[in-house]
């Protein structure tokens, strides 16, 4: 993600939103209407999203990376070749010096990129939105790599060890955020938006947002919302209060 | 594919030879019953992960009979949780003795769930 294209007109915008999350606090109730069985088939009818609001995300703060990486077996980044599927980002308004921060990880893009280009199929969405590579399919071409605009792609160099029953992980594949795929399967809420919740921060917010019901259809309805690079028009579920 | 029927033949002959003296001694799987019989699974495990393995990747479906990690959690070494390491090792033993490739933990977690966060390796 681009600081630069933060432009003055999104950054006003953020502020408006700004206050209205200060008149609506404590509107933060988890609920997953529409949440399948495990056993069932996932369905367009649901649209899987989250919302960073970055007036609450903590400068400084990587719980959501941390449990991220350790939610999955990712060893901690260390060299810039690393694997990393969930990265802290500070953006810095230099007229006014306003500073925000917010983590950036797959953005689940309707229209995601990474599957135009994708020579075999491994890259895929699933009808619930989540974009996954399936690492049967995977050559390593890392084509997806440079087709994503967010950079939350990774390629994983060296064998692993010590995966989690959950993410397979191996040398030769791409690999990115998946949405905690294994709990959103089971009725769960992703290991980042757990993190940051216990970390007093609640800055992220999971849910459907085809569900009006929903908390994040209810939040991304009442404030402005921005998706990065909407220009790009991937139709980000992921999406980001308070730029 | 030469290679592969080789394999496969090596397998299928594993099972026919499976009393013989030569046959490797397996760790002891818990519980009563696998989820097929056991020659079904000798000749058609990899088919049934195969299945299942695109059933839960693309369409999300969870806890279905076959797999792979049911297969570790039942058949995992009492001590360690682990389905490799020694010619004794449920996964290791056999596809060494059958000489058939075992790729998939290259990528799986080999061992236990309780393994994985220090509990004892597997429960009775
Ligand atoms: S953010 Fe990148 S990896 Fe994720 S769906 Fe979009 S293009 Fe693909
Ligand atoms: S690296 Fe894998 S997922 Fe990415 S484009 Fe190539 S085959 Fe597809």
């Amino acid at each position: 993600m681009n600081p630069v294209d933060t432009s003055r007109r999104a950054f006003l915008g953020g502020t408006a939103a700004f206050a209205g999350v200060a008149l609506a606090p404590g509107i933060l109730l988890y609920e997953y209407a529409a949440a399948k069985a495990p056993g069932e088939a996932v369905s367009s009818a649901v649209r899987w999203g989250m919302l960073v609001d970055t007036t609450r995300c903590a400068s400084g703060c990587t719980a959501c990376v941390d449990a991220c990486h350790s939610e999955h077996g990712v060893p901690k980044p260390a060299r810039p070749t690393d694997a990393q599927w969930i990265r802290k980002v500070e953006l810095k308004d230099l007229r006014t010096g306003a500073v925000r921060s917010a983590p950036v990880m797959c953005q689940h893009c309707a229209e995601p990129p990474c599957v135009d280009v994708c020579p075999t199929g491994a890259s895929f969405k699933r009808a619930d939105g989540i974009v996954l590579v399936d690492r049967h399919t995977c050559i390593g071409c890392r084509y997806c790599m440079m087709a994503c605009p967010y950079k939350a792609r990774s390629f994983v160099h060296e064998p692993t060890a010590g995966q989690k029953t959950d993410t397979p992980r191996g040398k030769g594949c791409v690999e990115s955020c998946n949405l905690c795929v294994h709990r959103v399967d089971r009725g769960g809420t992703p290991a980042c938006v757990e993190a940051c919740a216990d970390a007093g921060h609640r800055a992220i917010v999971f849910g459907d947002l085809n569900d009006p019901a929903s908390e994040i259809a209810q939040r991304v309805r009442a404030a402005t919302t921005t998706q990065l690079r909407a220009d790009l028009r991937t139709d980000n579920g992921v999406r980001y209060l308070g730029l | 594919m030469r290679v592969i029927a080789a394999g496969l033949l090596a397998f299928v002959l594993a099972g026919v030879a499976w009393a013989g003296s030569r046959a490797p001694v397996l760790d002891a799987p818990r519980g009563e019953k696998c989820v097929e019989d056991a020659a079904t699974m000798r000749r058609s495990h990899m088919d049934f992960l195969r299945h299942q393995r695109d059933e839960t990747v693309h369409r999300g479906i969870r806890g279905a009979r076959h797999s792979l990690a049911g297969c570790v959690e039942c058949h995992a070494n009492a001590k360690d949780g682990a389905v490799l390491g020694s010619p004794s090792h449920f996964c290791q033993g056999c596809h060494a003795y059958a000489a058939v490739k075992l790729d998939c933990f290259e990528c799986h977690a080999s061992r236990t769930r309780a393994a994985q966060a220090g509990r004892p390796a597997r429960s009775p």
